[in-house]
């Protein structure tokens, strides 16, 4: 029997029920390949996404963490998304402080209409990761399946 | 200045206008100063103190003191009274209940530093006067070191000496200093490859023992229930079993408190690991000055915090890419 070897990495995708978890299914419907490393949580707007829900991400296993909402300005709770960005730059600026990749975590403004861009982003992302290899900065070695 | 103070005590609870004291009492050695309440006029004669060790800040006892009946005094050093503006921004201190007594402050003794000035392990008692302390060991000779030599690391880097509350004041009325030059530490772990500050960073995280004192002191910290304390957590009031854990901790209290720590610095003051936790909230501070303007917590009642503010023109959080920050190799 041969063994897969290869790393593949695991990919969350925090989607926004009105954006970019629409865009995620338009990329299905439209047959847009992008890698089934990436799974997907919904949730209910970007800024529900809480900086805990990234660590405990990391925590579990991922070896990237990605927020998509919906571009600013057209947030379905009309400001969601902004405060979302004050967080997630303040967030990310600071595992960057701490020396953790900055390439593990980004935010993707993605419409309903945007298939193509969630399946592009997605395949860059997954790549980015790829070549970065397995989170070890951020990793608790209790959850690690040996 | 402690008897100035104890007067003023005594006259206000003698007059009726408080009915409780809150300042500081001597712990078990001289350099150990606890805060505490007193409540009679015999409890501040006797036990009441000020002195250069008098490093804690009282505002986030007024949580508490002002929803018991009749008023609390407290005396607050500038910073301190930072921290009291900004919880009675948050509307979590009543103003009404409490009479603030602004006293000058030209900075506060770290106990650890005179040690390495005096080589004694044993202090029997230190006296201020004009910027001197007069240190009395057990065994040998007296020293007279100045106080600016021995200052605890949050006031090296002092940010202002106004205070931005009060009702009264004692000594002078102080200026907020423009160069204090206290994010020089942060901007030279920025100009760092992200390996170097990796390993910075384990290096102080890893020594953590979780004892929660940053969280307990911190006047930013006021749940009524923390996050930390819930038992399906994982973490709740044990040792870090992980460096993940470490990490986490760490992050998560500095992030709770963006837009609203002032920066007295009381988290890395009562580490008894000396981490240098306030690095981690001065980073928020820095991030925020230059990304969103300046911002003082505490400072202004009126202005937003920038968390729960935005612009329609805010920074991309792709931005960390590109601002400061070597790659590795």
């Amino acid at each position: 029997m041969q063994v897969n070897t290869e790393f593949r990495p695991k990919i969350v995708a925090f989607c926004c029920n009105w954006c970019s978890y629409a865009g995620a299914d338009l990329a299905g419907t439209n047959r847009l390949q992008y890698p089934a490393d990436v799974k997907i949580i919904r949730v209910p707007c970007s800024c529900r996404v809480n900086p805990l829900f990234i660590l405990r991400a990391f925590q579990r296993g991922a070896d990237g963490v990605i927020l998509c909402g919906c571009h600013p300005g057209d947030c379905h709770y009309t400001t969601g998304n902004y405060y979302a960005r004050r967080r997630m730059t303040l967030l990310f600026s600071m595992l960057d402080f701490l020396g953790i990749e900055k390439e593990r975590t980004r935010v993707e403004w993605v419409s309903a209409a945007e298939g193509a861009k969630f399946a592009a982003t997605m395949n860059e992302f997954v790549e980015t990761v790829t070549k970065l290899g397995e989170n070890k900065r951020l990793e608790d070695l209790r959850c690690k399946k040996s | 200045m402690q008897e100035i103070m104890k007067k003023k005590a005594l006259t206000l609870l003698a007059d009726g206008t408080v009915t409780r004291v809150l300042g500081w009492k001597r712990g078990d050695f001289v350099y150990d100063i606890t805060p505490a309440v007193f409540e009679t006029a015999e409890e501040v004669e006797t036990a009441f103190v000020y002195n250069a060790f008098c490093g804690s800040n009282l505002s986030k006892y007024l949580v508490k003191e002002s929803r018991k009946e009749g008023k609390t005094l407290v005396f607050l050093k500038p910073c301190d009274s930072y921290s009291l503006a900004q919880l009675l921004k948050e509307h979590r201190v009543n103003r009404e209940k409490v009479y603030v007594v602004g006293i000058e402050c030209y900075g506060k003794a770290d106990v650890e530093k005179i040690r390495d000035k005096k080589g004694a392990s044993i202090i029997r008692s230190v006296r201020e006067e004009n910027g001197m302390l007069s240190v009395r060991g057990l065994v040998d000779a007296d020293a007279s070191i100045p106080l600016y030599e021995v200052l605890l690391e949050k006031c090296e880097s002092c940010k202002s000496k106004k205070h931005p509350i009060y009702d009264e004041l004692l000594g002078d009325e102080g200026e907020v200093v423009e160069d204090c030059n206290r994010f020089d530490l942060v901007a030279r772990l920025e100009a760092m490859t992200p390996d170097e500050r990796y390993e910075f960073w384990r290096g102080e995280l890893s020594r953590c023992i979780r004892c929660n004192a940053c969280r307990n002191v911190c006047p930013a910290c006021t749940c009524e229930k923390c996050i930390f304390d819930n038992d399906v957590s994982g973490v709740a009031q044990k040792a870090a079993a992980d460096s993940f854990e470490e990490n986490m901790f760490h992050i998560i209290r500095a992030f709770h408190v963006v837009g609203r720590c002032t920066d007295c610095g009381e988290c890395s003051r009562v580490c008894p690991q000396h981490i240098p936790l306030h690095l981690l909230n001065r980073k928020f501070i820095k991030d925020i000055n230059e990304l969103y303007g300046e911002y003082q917590a505490g400072a202004d009642p009126d202005t937003r915090p920038p968390l729960v503010n935005y612009t329609l023109s805010d920074a991309e959080p792709s931005i960390v890419h590109t601002r400061g920050g070597k790659d590795n190799g």
